[in-house]
C-alpha cells in the first residue's frame, strides 16, 4: 500500500504519479488520504490501478477512468467519474449533481444517494445507485444501464435514446419520450448480474424498467409540444 | 390593360416581401420551423465598413516584395506546457465529421498542415483519417460528448471547450436522419438515421466557476500539456470575455453570428448574437483592460472571407482568425457543378445552404458514398491551400501597406469606418473625421 497524503502532495503531483503508472507497477494499491473535498482526484487513470480514496472528494474525482478501481471511502462532488470508459468506481456516501455523466463503459457504484442528472449523457457502461437519485437523471442518456435501488426523482430518462433504466423504489415522473417497459426473465438474470457485480444486495424482481418510446427520434409536427 | 410588367403595376410590401410570404406558406404547411446550414443571410455590419489606412508621410510602408512581414502565432502560452505553433494566423474551425464529409474533414486536415495550420474536430469526435491528415489538431469537447474520449484527448494538439456557436448562441447542435450514417452514429453512440439532437449545456458543469474547475481536471488529465481554447458565441461579450479569462482559458474562440452551422433553425441563425465586427473588438478591449492581450490569444470567427478581413480582425486585437464557411467554399461548396442536383434541392450554385439535407452536390456535406466520391482530398486540399495562401499574401500585402512587418504589429489605429455605426462598433473613426460614436470628440 502506497499512501499519499494530500495535505503534503499536491493535486498535480498526485495524478502525475499515477499517470506515469503502468499496469505493472499498478500492483500495489494506492490509498489517499487528506482529500478536504479537493477536485479531480485521481482524474484520467489509464493503468489497472486500485486507488482508494479515504474522505470527501470534490468535482471530478476519477473523471475519465480506464482500466482502474477507485475506490471514495467518503461523499463525491459533482461529475464524479465523468465520461468514465472503463474499471470500477465506487463511493461508499453519496454523490453529488451529474455522477457518471457521458460515460461510455465501466461499472459506477454509489451506495448512497446521487444527486440530479445522476447517468445524464450515458453513453454505456453502468451506473448502480444503492439509494436515490435526483431529478433528470438519465437525461438524454444514449447507452448503458442506470439501476436505482430507491427513488427517482421528476423527468427520468427525459429525451432518452437506448439505454435501460431499472427503479426498484417510486419514480416521481417520467421525462419526454420514456416508458415503463417490460421486464423479461432475460432482463432480471443480466440485473442480477450487474447487482451482484456492483456488490448491492437487492431483490432484481422488485424493479420496473424504463427506456425510449423511440417517438421523437425523427423531428415531427405533431410532436412539437414533447420538447 | 395594363400588364403585370408595366411599371406601378406589381407593388411589394416592404413588411411582407415575396421570401416572407414563402416563409409564412411554408411555415403553415410544414408546422415546423426552417432547418438549414451556413450563416446568417441577412446584411449586418462587417469588415467591409472597415477600410484599412496605409502608409504616407506620417507612416512609411515596407517593401513589399523585399521586406518581411511574419505571419506566425503562438496560441496558449498561458498556463499549457506545449503551445501551439502556427505559421499563419489563420485557423480551420471546428466542424464535425457527420455534418462534413470525412473526405472533407481529411482535405481541411491536410490543407491546414501544409500551410502551418491547425485544424479541429467537431461534435462526434475525432476520426482517424482527420488525426492522420492534420499536423495540429484541436479537440472539441462539447456539451453532448459524442465520441469524447481520454485517449484523443491526449493525442491532440489543443483542446477546445465548446460554450457555444456563433450561428445559434445558447442553443445545442443537430443532425438530420439522412446524415447519421452506420458510422456516425456509431461514433456517437447512437441509432443510425435518426434526427440527432445536441444539448446546449454541458453535462457535467454549468456557469463559469464550474467550468473554472472543468479546466483543471481537463488539464490535470492531459499533464498540463495541451493549450485550453474556449469558444463561445458571441453575445454578451465583455463579460463572456471576463468570465472565461478568469476560469483559466489559455485561448478564447470568439464565434460571431455570420459564423456557419451544418444545420439550425434559421430564426436561429437569423436572429442571435452580434456580428463578428464588434465582438472583436469588445473582447480584445476586455483582454487590455484585463491586462490579458496577448497574453490570453483572441481567435475571432464569423464570416472571415479574405485577407482584408484577417487584416482588419488582427488590427482589431484578434491573435488568429478562424474559417468555417469560406474554407468549404474553398472546398467546392456551392460551385457550379452538378446543377441537376443542386436543382434537386431547390436551389442554385451560390444560394445553397442545404447542408442539412445530407445531399450536398459537390461531396462536402454529406455521407452519401457517391456523393462523397466527388470530393477527392487531395484536390480539395490543393484549392483550400491555395485559398489560405491567396488571403495570407493578401493580410501581408495590407500590413506592409501599413508599415507593419509583422501581421500581429497591425492595430486599430490603422483604421477607419465607412458608416457611422461600424465606427461605433469598432471603437474607430468615421472616415475623414476624429468622430467615434459613442466616444467624446477629440477636437
Amino acid at each position: 500500500m502506497i499512501t499519499v497524503d494530500l495535505n503534503c502532495v499536491d493535486i498535480r503531483e498526485l495524478n502525475q504519479r499515477l499517470h506515469d503508472l503502468n499496469g505493472d507497477d499498478g500492483r500495489n494499491p494506492w490509498r489517499i488520504v487528506g482529500t478536504d473535498g479537493r477536485h479531480s482526484i485521481a482524474v484520467g487513470l489509464n493503468a489497472p490501478l486500485t486507488v482508494v480514496v479515504e474522505g470527501h472528494v470534490g468535482y471530478y474525482c476519477a473523471g475519465m477512468n480506464q482500466h482502474a478501481d477507485v475506490t471514495v471511502n467518503g461523499h463525491a462532488g459533482p461529475g464524479l467519474a465523468e465520461n468514465m470508459m472503463s474499471g470500477t468506481v465506487r463511493v461508499t456516501g453519496n454523490a453529488s449533481q451529474g455522477a457518471g455523466a457521458s460515460a461510455h463503459g465501466g461499472l459506477l457504484v454509489i451506495e448512497g444517494d446521487a444527486s440530479s442528472r445522476c447517468g445524464i449523457s450515458l453513453k454505456g457502461g453502468d451506473i448502480v445507485v444503492g439509494g436515490s437519485v435526483g431529478h433528470m437523471s438519465a437525461f438524454m442518456a444514449q447507452a448503458g444501464r442506470l439501476v436505482v435501488c430507491g427513488d427517482a426523482s421528476a423527468g427520468l430518462g427525459d429525451s432518452i435514446y437506448e439505454a435501460e433504466l431499472y427503479v426498484a423504489g417510486s419514480v416521481g415522473g417520467l421525462g419526454a419520450d420514456c416508458v415503463e417497459k417490460d421486464v423479461t426473465d432475460d432482463h432480471r438474470r443480466r440485473l442480477a448480474e450487474l447487482l451482484c457485480r456492483a456488490g448491492i444486495d437487492a431483490d432484481p424482481g422488485s424493479f420496473r424498467r424504463f427506456g425510449s418510446a423511440r417517438t421523437l427520434y425523427n423531428f415531427h409536427v405533431d410532436h412539437a409540444g414533447a420538447y | 390593360m395594363a400588364e403585370p410588367s408595366d411599371p406601378g403595376v406589381l407593388r411589394e410590401s416592404a413588411t411582407f416581401p415575396p421570401e416572407t410570404i414563402a416563409e409564412i406558406q411554408r411555415a403553415a404547411s410544414e408546422g415546423l420551423y426552417d432547418i438549414r446550414g451556413w450563416g446568417a443571410k441577412r446584411r449586418l455590419p462587417t469588415f467591409d465598413d472597415l477600410l484599412l489606412l496605409g502608409a504616407s508621410l506620417s507612416r512609411y510602408p515596407l517593401e513589399g516584395y523585399r521586406e518581411r512581414c511574419d505571419t506566425n502565432v503562438t496560441l496558449g502560452t498561458r498556463f499549457a506546457k506545449q503551445p501551439i505553433e502556427l505559421k499563419i494566423p489563420v485557423t480551420i474551425a471546428g466542424m464535425s465529421f457527420g455534418s462534413l464529409s470525412a473526405n472533407a474533414k481529411e482535405a481541411l486536415g491536410l490543407a491546414a498542415t501544409e500551410m502551418g495550420t491547425s485544424t479541429t474536430t467537431g461534435d462526434g469526435g475525432m476520426t482517424d483519417e482527420e488525426r492522420v491528415a492534420s499536423k495540429t489538431l484541436v479537440y472539441q469537447v462539447l456539451p453532448s460528448r459524442y465520441g469524447l474520449n481520454p485517449d484523443d484527448l491526449r493525442r491532440a494538439d489543443a483542446i477546445e471547450i465548446v460554450v457555444g456557436q456563433g450561428a445559434k448562441p445558447g442553443g445545442g447542435g443537430m443532425l438530420l436522419g439522412l446524415k447519421v450514417s452506420d458510422r456516425v452514429a456509431d461514433m456517437r453512440t447512437l441509432p443510425a438515421g435518426i434526427d440527432q439532437r445536441s444539448a446546449s449545456r454541458h453535462p457535467d458543469w454549468t456557469g463559469p466557476d464550474d467550468l473554472t474547475i472543468k479546466i483543471r481536471e481537463l488539464r490535470e488529465i492531459t499533464d498540463w500539456q495541451k493549450p485550453i481554447y474556449v469558444k463561445m458565441a458571441a453575445t454578451r461579450v465583455q463579460y463572456d470575455v471576463q468570465l472565461a479569462v478568469k476560469a483559466g482559458a489559455d485561448v478564447i474562440v470568439l464565434d460571431g453570428m455570420q459564423g456557419g452551422t451544418g444545420a439550425t433553425q434559421d430564426v436561429f441563425i437569423e436572429h442571435v448574437g452580434i456580428p463578428t465586427l464588434p465582438a472583436v473588438r469588445q473582447a480584445s478591449d476586455t483582454l487590455q483592460e484585463l491586462g490579458m492581450h496577448r497574453k490570453v490569444q483572441l481567435v475571432v470567427s464569423g464570416g472571415i472571407r479574405s485577407g482584408a478581413d484577417v487584416a482588419k480582425a488582427l488590427a482589431l486585437g484578434a491573435d488568429a482568425v478562424s474559417i468555417g464557411v469560406a474554407a468549404l467554399i474553398a472546398l467546392n461548396c456551392n460551385r457550379p457543378l452538378y446543377l441537376e442536383d443542386y436543382a434537386a434541392l431547390g436551389t442554385a450554385p451560390g444560394y445553397c445552404h442545404h447542408c442539412q439535407t445530407g445531399r450536398c452536390p459537390v461531396g462536402v456535406t454529406t455521407q452519401d458514398p457517391e456523393l462523397e466520391a466527388r470530393l477527392e482530398p487531395k484536390a480539395a486540399a490543393r484549392r483550400v491551400r491555395n485559398y489560405l495562401s491567396t488571403m495570407v499574401l493578401e493580410a501581408q500585402t495590407l500590413a506592409r501597406a501599413c508599415g507593419k512587418s509583422h501581421m500581429l504589429n497591425l492595430e486599430p489605429e490603422d483604421l477607419v469606418a465607412l458608416t457611422p455605426e461600424a465606427a461605433a462598433m469598432a471603437r474607430v473613426p468615421l472616415a475623414g473625421t476624429n468622430w467615434i460614436p459613442g466616444l467624446e470628440a477629440s477636437d
